[in-house]
């Protein structure tokens, strides 16, 4: 009797899952279906099948993928560079700069390094954007390195924004790695830098894909930084900047937005059907540490 | 040996000499220059040399202080990164929000003259109005959803793994992309049922915003919950059994007391992001929307929350001193919040 029961309610909530999962994934239903068709049978049946095509989807796609405003290849290309880049910086700036205030941890300097590190975190971008477009403009001008509409540009300012959390996360995990370690290598004759990257850093890699899953899913998806400091207009576009500049050429031309937004999701959708466990769990972790 | 050591100071002091003498003269370059940047090589020139004075550093040969400046080497990094993109914007967009900064020069200063003239301004009053509305009305309703679908999800149904991904998965995926396919949503697929389009009325477009966002952002929040509510350990719920508490009374009187953090932090995180929301409004209603009367005036702008309204007040009008100011105020406000949660989770630790 209370088997029965409890099956009938497992039942039951399956059936809730799934019409919730229904509820959820019906947007990204709508964007798939509806890059199949011309705009006049997306407005006419939206939900519907009807004049959905592959060729039409071809066709969709190639317009979508040479536009000028939208430079699908081009845009992918810079998103994939800035991310990659910045992540890879940051992971090897954040442990050595974690590495070093952890090891110091009782010295005044390197507590108030980690306290401003903390406190800015609290710092919205709001609050510097503008200033930062004309600090970069400056010191760009200054040292004769563009810092604007450029892609080292970008990096170096990802650097700065994320360095904080990487920091924060890192030092955390540095300070659980025993000392012993580095006392035997250097009594052994090992320098303190070979130390750090014979011995410290390969042990950071799970803590490493934490910060580079939470520092990646925010810099692919960042719309405000890039279009400050790249522009919309300029010569390179991050994938969510391209698509703003895209849609505001194509006023309401839905086959050409939903394709352009297709193009945009794929590989995230990829990337998170490869490392479905680690994207998850890496969210899980940097919220429960920041 | 003693030959590789003598070799190696060489090596150190032409590096030093040569990497500073480089950098300083950039630097001349840069002040004698007629003031047109000539990129290219002078940046070159600036780079090569810090590289090559850094590099002489470290093969300097004296152990004493070669660990401190390792500790130099490895630190700047990310604190001259750090302050060249936060520390000295943070201080000079202060600085600027007291001037009639036009986003390039400054000629006077002003006081708190901007701070004065966005609280006259009845748009703002309103976007800081929406906004509060909009953070309290997610913060409540996020967290319950996404403990809802935390309990569906732990309450051993079948194939709980593909619905935590499922839940999950809008929050992968950028705010403008996600607000231009709802705007396709709301505009082509549920006008069908609603007749007019939500975003067009300003009550239903901030509605469509909240969608949105729990759309967005409950699976997320959910996850913590559901990694909290697996984090109970198994003998207290098995204690509760065996005292014979129902299912009902192991959730309101085991559960959810034993992962109050997860609240507290999950409640932090809604807030905080529903107040930055910008990406989905601009995305979504672009801030349209009428209001016939607030404050006896009418505004266009009825679905634009802090964010947008400090965007478009510097980017759209080309307004960057008071875009500023209002950021600041947009800032302390974030700030104070912060401090708040701090707060309260020290004295909850101190209860536990």
């Amino acid at each position: 009797m209370v088997g029965k029961e409890r099956r009938t309610r497992a039942a039951i909530l399956t059936v809730v899952g799934i019409l919730i999962a229904v509820y959820v994934l019906f947007p990204f239903y709508l964007v798939v279906l509806n890059s199949f068709k011309v705009q006049a049978d997306i407005v006419s049946s939206p939900i519907s099948f009807k004049g959905a095509s592959f060729s039409q989807f071809v066709s969709n796609l190639s317009s979508v993928v040479n536009n000028s405003n939208f430079n699908f290849w081009r845009a992918l290309f810079s998103s994939v560079v800035i991310t990659v880049i910045s992540l890879a910086l940051l992971a090897l700036f954040g442990a050595m700069a974690g590495w070093v205030i952890s090891r110091n941890n009782k010295t005044k300097w390197a507590t108030a390094i980690y306290l401003i590190f903390i406190a800015s975190m609290i710092i919205p971008f709001q609050v510097v954007m503008l200033p930062l477009v004309s600090t970069f403009r400056d010191a760009g001008n200054f040292v004769g390195i563009p810092m604007l509409s450029t892609i080292p540009g970008i990096i170096f300012a990802y650097c700065g924004f994320g360095g904080a959390m990487t920091v924060f996360i890192l030092t955390g995990f540095i300070k659980g790695v025993p000392y012993d370690l580095e006392e035997a290598a250097s009594i052994d004759g090992c320098s303190p830098e070979g130390t750090f990257f014979k011995i410290i850093f390969p042990l950071l890699a799970p803590v490493i894909t934490t910060v580079t899953i939470l520092n990646g899913m925010w810099i692919w998806n960042d719309y405000l930084l890039p279009s400050m400091l790249l522009g919309l207009n300029g010569k390179y576009k991050t994938l969510p900047v391209a698509v703003q500049s895209f849609v505001g050429s194509y006023v309401k031309q839905w086959d050409l937005i939903l394709t352009a937004a297709l193009l945009a999701i794929i590989p995230m959708i990829i990337i998170f059907l490869i490392g479905q466990k680690q994207i998850m769990n890496g969210m899980i972790e940097g919220a429960v540490k920041g | 040996m003693n030959a590789n050591t003598a070799s190696r100071k060489l090596l150190s002091l032409i590096c030093i000499i040569g990497g500073a003498a480089l950098i300083i003269a950039s630097l001349v370059l840069d002040v004698m220059g007629d003031g047109a940047p000539a990129y290219g090589f002078r940046g070159a020139m600036l780079v090569v040399g810090i590289v090559a004075l850094l590099f002489g550093l470290y093969l300097f040969p004296t152990l004493k202080y070669h660990r401190r400046l390792i500790y130099i080497i490895f630190l700047f990094p990310l604190l001259f990164t750090f302050a060249v993109t936060v520390i000295i914007p943070l201080c000079l967009g202060i600085f600027y929000s007291f001037t009639d900064w036009t986003g390039i020069q400054y000629t006077q200063f002003v006081g708190f003259g901007n701070y004065i003239s966005m609280f006259q301004d009845p748009q703002f009053i309103w976007s800081i109005l929406i906004t509060f509305v909009f953070v309290v009305i997610n913060m409540i309703l996020v967290n319950l959803i996404a403990f809802l679908l935390a309990l569906l999800c732990t309450n051993g149904i079948k194939g709980d793994g593909f619905f935590r991904a499922a839940y999950f998965l809008p929050n992968l995926i950028g705010g403008i992309v996600l607000g231009y396919i709802w705007q396709f949503v709301f505009n082509n697929v549920l006008i069908n049922l609603t007749k007019t389009s939500w975003l067009v009325q300003t009550p239903t477009a901030m509605t469509a915003i909240v969608v949105v966002y729990i759309w967005q952002y409950a699976g997320y929040i959910m996850l913590l919950y559901i990694t909290g509510l697996t984090q109970v350990p198994k003998d207290v719920l098995e204690a509760a059994q065996i005292d014979g508490a129902n299912a009902r009374q192991t959730l309101f009187q085991v559960k959810i007391p034993m992962i109050a953090s997860t609240f507290t932090i999950c409640t932090f995180l809604t807030l905080t992001s529903a107040f930055k929301q910008f990406d989905v409004n601009l995305a979504l209603t672009g801030g349209t929307g009428s209001v016939a009367n607030f404050m006896g005036k009418y505004l266009t702008s009825g679905t634009q929350m802090l964010a947008l309204n400090i965007y478009n007040t510097a980017v759209s009008k080309n307004n960057y001193a008071l875009g500023q100011a209002k950021a600041v105020l947009f800032f302390i406000i974030l700030a104070c919040v912060s401090l708040i949660q701090v707060r309260i989770s020290n004295a909850k630790e101190v209860e536990l």
